[in-house]
């Protein structure tokens, strides 16, 4: 097998490939002695490979194969359990405590909070289930939250709109008393860090949601404001948001997601408004 | 020290130095660029690259003996994959904010190549103490790089350090230090540093043994 003259065959890219095995099954005229000059008689550039012959070593029983498979699998697969299991509750805790938090900041009254759904036909039900059990197509999820008496402080709900980067996702809380947006906190963005994610620190600009303007029209179809953002330095009106300046794009998300989330909800919610007065 | 010690040693600071796997070998710059932006981050991934490594060359290690060739790569892909789902798993439950920090870049430690390549360059030829010992090192310099890059990073990007502002209000954040052309930046600079000590030190060697011609480094 060891013949320096073979002709290169098609397997001559395999070199590095098994190249331990087959150095040191071949011992003499392997890949290594390409780059030495003058190294025998055959002394011209040899293409790589040259000496390499099948010299696969023997082929492992396919049934040798399986049982290693089938055990790592196994193996791995016990530890993936065991790791589910025993980080399941710590994970669901830290969910809803990520949650709460988030409600908590939007309104600060709130001191427990229920989920409820709005259903696409109208009308809201409590939500079944926790966490991020799926509902119904078309229904909006938002939390009612209630202050140490059991009395409703406030609404929150989640809304989204395509930022500078990534979805801005955003938690906002409707106060049903002055049918305002009273405060804002982000669920997740990927603004750019110090210009985008100003939404989460400039004074100017969180001050647009200490009542943001969110009444609905008589029919209570839709808002009669649409929720917007402007140009900084142009707002007008209650309804509308003033843009941190440079950073109007992230700003519109923002303007945009609640108006969205809004429009959705608010319709469906404040006719069922009583229902939710108190704690059940 | 006897010798055994010694060799341990060395096995360990391999990883730590000598093959740093930031700094020497250059390998797994995607992360390394990517969630450096805060010391924290740093150490938690690294802390998480840590873990998988030292676990799955323990486990490779052990299966060494009975894994076909022909399915080798398929068992260590396995393997890693586990433990990373662990970690995975792990950080959701220490810290929801901590795991969207780090986002995407905890499941892509499976096709870190830091980590398949210890498994077959050495945990499949070795015990699982030295593999364990070896990887132990290669993690440790690993989270050293990510947290050389973090520091620096988020000292000059935001101003604080852990956390903690070191400044006062006074200070106007060097944005582009947290951002993706930032991690660039600090990565040559600490690889120019430590090519500079690299070769500082073969310089003083050969100026001892006068006599042998200077050579410059190819892989300072």
């Amino acid at each position: 097998m060891n013949t320096d003259n073979n002709p290169p065959g098609p397997l001559s890219t395999k070199g590095g490939d098994d190249g331990s095995a087959a150095g040191a099954a071949s011992g003499l005229v392997a890949g290594p002695a390409l780059g030495r000059p003058g190294g025998g008689a055959d002394s011209r550039v040899i293409p790589i490979a040259v000496a390499q012959p099948e010299v696969t070593p023997p082929a492992s029983p396919t049934a040798a194969m399986i049982r290693t498979l089938g055990l790592v699998s196994s193996i791995c697969g016990l530890i993936i359990v065991g790791a589910y299991e025993g980080t399941y509750d710590a994970v669901a805790a830290n969910k809803r405590i990520a949650t709460e938090r988030a409600v908590f900041k939007v309104i600060p009254a709130a001191k427990s909070i229920a989920e409820y759904v709005a259903l696409p036909a109208g009308g809201i039900e409590p939500k079944v289930g926790a966490g991020d059990t799926p509902v119904a197509p078309g229904a909006v999820k938002f939390f009612a939250a209630y202050d140490a008496g059991g009395k409703l402080a406030g609404i929150a709900a989640e809304g989204g709109a395509k930022g500078y980067a990534d979805t801005v996702r955003i938690m906002f809380g409707y106060s049903p008393e002055c049918q305002c947006v009273i405060g804002i906190g982000v669920v997740s963005m990927r603004e750019t860090p110090g210009i985008g994610d100003k939404i989460l620190t400039d004074r100017d600009f969180l001050a647009n949601f200490n009542a943001l303007d969110a009444k609905l029209k008589g029919d209570l179809s839709m808002l009669a404001n649409e929720v917007k953002a402007v140009k900084h330095g142009t707002k007008t009106n209650p309804w509308q948001i003033d843009a941190i300046a440079g950073a109007t794009i992230t700003s519109r998300a923002v303007g945009k997601s609640i108006n969205d989330a809004a429009q959705a909800l608010l319709p469906r919610l404040v006719p069922n408004l009583e229902k939710l007065r108190s704690k059940s | 020290m006897n010798p055994s010690a010694a060799k341990t040693w060395d096995e360990f600071m391999e990883g730590v130095w000598r093959q740093n796997p930031v700094f020497v070998m250059v390998l797994g710059m995607c992360p390394t660029l990517a969630v450096t932006v805060s010391g924290i981050n740093a150490l938690s991934m690294g802390a998480a690259t840590t873990f998988v490594l030292v676990c799955s060359c323990a486990l490779v290690s052990l299966m060494r003996s009975f894994t076909p060739k022909e399915v080798r790569i398929a068992v260590y892909i396995v393997i890693i994959a586990t433990f990373v789902t662990v970690v995975d798993y792990a950080i959701q439950a220490i810290s929801l904010a901590l795991y969207d920090a780090l986002g995407a870049f905890i499941q892509l430690i499976v096709v870190n190549c830091i980590i398949l390549g210890r498994a077959e360059a050495h945990a499949s030829k070795h015990g699982p103490l030295p593999a364990m010992i070896n990887a132990a090192g290669m993690g440790i310099g690993f989270a050293i790089g990510l947290l050389a890059l973090g520091v620096v990073r988020e000292i000059l990007g935001a101003g604080t350090l852990f956390g903690i502002s070191l400044f006062g209000a006074g200070f106007q954040p060097w944005v582009i230090m947290v951002l993706p052309p930032g991690g660039f930046f600090v990565l040559g600079a600490w690889l120019l540093f430590f090519s500079w000590i690299e070769r500082r030190k073969l310089r003083r060697q050969s100026a001892k043994q006068s006599g042998k011609p200077v050579e410059a480094t190819q892989n300072a």
